[in-house]
């Protein structure tokens, strides 16, 4: 094969269908405040560490649903509990529980 | 006097002499394995303190004051205060004078430790001298004091409110047997000693009553088994002691002196906690002074619920107490034992495990220091930019040349995930911010957020550096002259956030300025009293909602001041309040000066 110096990038579409909820169901028995999140991204916007390590609790819920461990994974080890996601969250979702309790739950824990 | 039972002995001693070695030994062993429990230097500063002449003079002065005399108790309460201290130290003086009895009348029978307390069982004709009458008096006049505190504790259980409680502990069975079994004891002691009084003598209680009995009571059959139930309530008493709230008693002999010696909780079920939790007395003043108790359902999430959770070992709800809890820490500030509610609260999240534990690798933060007063806004203040721009032009008018230390935002001070019991990571947060304290070459550091506050002041290592609060450094300012207001007419009402009051002391420099800039008036709830704002970064599990009543009660309490302003120093209590307060502004006292500050330049 002749190398064009470019490859094609693998697909990053999700199949809802293939997707393994169990440690979102999980999150929601924890914190059902997660289901209410509106993705308004306050959360985002306020937060300490995101310029750092990416993190964003919008994001991290987003992940869940969709099953994008690896990512959620690497967003929660950047949480600084420091609550300012909780003062803005327009829905009052208390926030650092449904972090905490996203940080106790591992892939293996959802089964 | 005449020993009127030879030997010295009758078996109706034996339920009190079983249950007085088992509470010993009891004890005996439980002291010793606390003390192995703690850590090797904990061990070794406890023990060293104990032969110290300073912390033991301490200790004997507040075991005393403490266990006896319930001072803090009489400091909130009169009547709680006597009603215990007439128990405790009337049964102190009973066993002690029994004692003295004993060691005068007839010194070789001081070795059966049961003869000083059934003393007037086993003597005839004890009053016959002015010696014996006098000890007869005072054994008497002792146990109408406990007889009278005894009355108080029936009348405690039906009317709280005139004892300063407005809820009290819920019985558990044990309990309840140890409670009834202590009232028993002292009616008990005096129908036994009036039923002998004309034998051993007695007086002004022991004698009339004797005489009262004999209008109607001929024989003299109804005199053993009175003694044989006093001995039994005592024994009864004694034998469920270490499975009720009354462990406290011994429990809290160990606990003051270990106090003292500046033990901290450090594991969470082991040595010093264990000893907290076995010191409390179930009295449930936390319970009125908790401030999630404004809904009933938090009523079980206070303190003494905690402690009776740790001593049965219920993990479910150990955990879920633990996890509500705001960490205001007024549960400690008013127990009279002095529990730390928050500490063992904190020891237990810190049990919990992760599947993830948190990275900061990647975190770099940059300060732009060079002067030599850092100010360190925080997340909290960089969410109410009020406060951060009030302070800057506070301290620009009083010609301080600062420099901010995360102008855009830095990392947080590792506060709230102490708080949560992630303590590894808090650790790496401390380390870092630190390293850029250090490196920025500053004298003093400013915080305006007390959550900020209390961990850089306790747990960074900052050699040389003065870590201060923003109201304290203003306060300083004023009195140097440097800032310039004119007392107005404006009324305010100060609100102490939990960790600038209650976690560092600081109630009086606040105060100094606003008194200085209008009229202060104080809450009905204030200084070591004063009520969370609900907000706190303590509590993991309440929701947004379950927090509202919180906060409504608490400002309640600050706005029945009809006061024209809400003052805080801490960002997190202002924007709280700021949600809920419709008709008084809500400010933080930066807020305040900067307003007093471009007033006084525009009337110059």
């Amino acid at each position: 094969m002749i190398p064009f110096g470019f490859s094609l990038s693998p697909s990053s579409v999700t199949d809802l269908d293939k997707v393994d909820t169990r440690r979102y169901r999980e999150l929601l028995r924890l914190e059902p405040g997660a289901a209410t999140c509106i993705g308004c991204g306050s959360c985002s916007a306020t937060c300490t560490s995101s310029a750092w390590t990416g993190m964003s609790v919008r994001k991290v819920i987003l992940g869940l649903q969709r099953g994008r461990d690896v990512e959620v994974d690497a967003m929660l080890r950047g949480c600084m509990l420091c609550g300012k996601c909780t003062m803005v969250c327009p829905r009052g979702i208390n926030t650092r529980n449904l972090i905490l309790a996203a940080m106790r739950i591992s892939k293996e824990d959802g089964k | 006097m005449t020993e009127r039972i030879p030997g010295a002995f009758h078996p109706f001693v034996i339920p009190f002499l079983a249950g007085m070695l088992f509470v010993l030994g009891y004890c005996l062993v439980g002291m010793v394995r606390v003390t192995l429990e703690l850590p090797r230097e904990d061990r070794r500063r406890f023990l060293l303190s104990l032969i110290t002449p300073r912390t033991l003079w301490k200790n004997i002065k507040d075991i005393f004051l403490n266990c006896l005399i319930h001072v803090n108790l009489w400091k909130r309460n009169k009547n709680l205060g006597f009603m215990h201290s007439s128990i405790a130290f009337g049964w102190f003086m009973i066993i002690l004078l029994g004692h003295i009895e004993v060691a005068l009348f007839l010194p070789h029978r001081i070795r059966f430790f049961y003869y000083p307390i059934f003393f007037n069982f086993f003597v005839a004709e004890a009053d016959a001298t002015i010696k014996g009458s006098v000890m007869m008096f005072l054994m008497d006049f002792f146990l109408l004091i406990i007889l009278i505190g005894i009355a108080m504790a029936m009348v405690k259980r039906i009317r709280s409110r005139w004892f300063g409680m407005r809820r009290t502990t819920r019985l558990s069975l044990l309990d309840s047997i140890g409670l009834y079994s202590l009232w028993a004891i002292f009616p008990l002691r005096l129908l036994a000693e009036s039923f002998t009084a004309h034998i051993s003598g007695g007086s002004f209680l022991t004698i009339p009553m004797n005489w009262l009995f004999h209008q109607f009571l001929t024989t003299e059959y109804h005199i053993l088994p009175t003694w044989w139930a006093y001995s039994i309530a005592l024994g009864v008493f004694m034998c469920v002691l270490p499975f009720t709230r009354y462990m406290h008693i011994p429990a809290e002999m160990l606990l003051i002196p270990m106090r003292n010696a500046g033990i901290r909780v450090r594991h969470p079920r082991k040595g010093f906690a264990k000893l907290e939790y076995y010191s409390c007395p179930g009295c449930g003043v936390c319970i009125d002074a908790c401030p999630m108790s404004v809904k009933k359902e938090n009523l079980k999430d206070c303190t003494v619920y905690l402690n009776r959770q740790l001593r049965r070992g219920n993990e479910r709800r150990i955990a879920e107490i633990s996890d509500k809890c705001l960490l205001c820490g007024k549960c400690t500030a008013v127990c009279q034992v002095g529990v730390e509610g928050p500490e063992l609260r904190v020891a237990q999240r810190e049990r919990r495990r992760y599947a993830i534990d948190p990275d900061y690798s990647t975190v770099r933060p940059e300060v732009k220091g060079g002067s030599k007063v850092l100010y360190f806004a925080g997340c909290m203040t960089h969410l109410t930019p009020s406060v951060k721009s009030a302070l800057s032009s506070v301290l620009e008018t009083a010609g301080v040349e600062f420099s901010t230390m995360d102008p855009d935002g830095g990392i947080c001070c590792g506060r709230p995930l102490m708080m949560a019991g992630r303590k590894e990571a808090a650790d790496a947060l401390i380390e870092k911010n630190r390293e850029l304290i250090l490196g920025s070459g500053c004298d003093t550091l400013l915080l305006s957020c007390p959550i900020c506050y209390r961990v850089f002041r306790d747990s960074y290592d900052l050699p040389g550096i003065r870590v201060v609060h923003h109201s304290v450094y203003m306060d300083e300012l004023l009195r140097e002259g440097r800032l310039k207001i004119n007392r107005g007419y404006e009324c305010y009402v100060y609100h102490d956030p939990c960790e600038l009051g209650r976690g560092c002391g600081i109630y009086d420099q606040p105060r100094h300025l606003l008194a200085s800039a209008g009229e202060l008036v104080e809450a009905k709830k204030n200084r070591a009293e004063s009520i969370c704002c609900g907000g706190s970064l303590g509590s993991l599990s309440l929701s947004f909602e379950k927090r509202r009543d919180i906060t409504l009660a608490s400002l309640r309490n600050l706005t029945d001041t009809e006061a024209d302003a809400v003052v805080t120093a801490c960002p997190l209590c202002k924007s709280t309040y700021g949600r809920y307060s419709d008709d008084t502004p809500v400010m933080d006292i930066a807020e305040v000066m900067q307003h007093k500050i471009l007033l006084y330049e525009n009337h110059e």
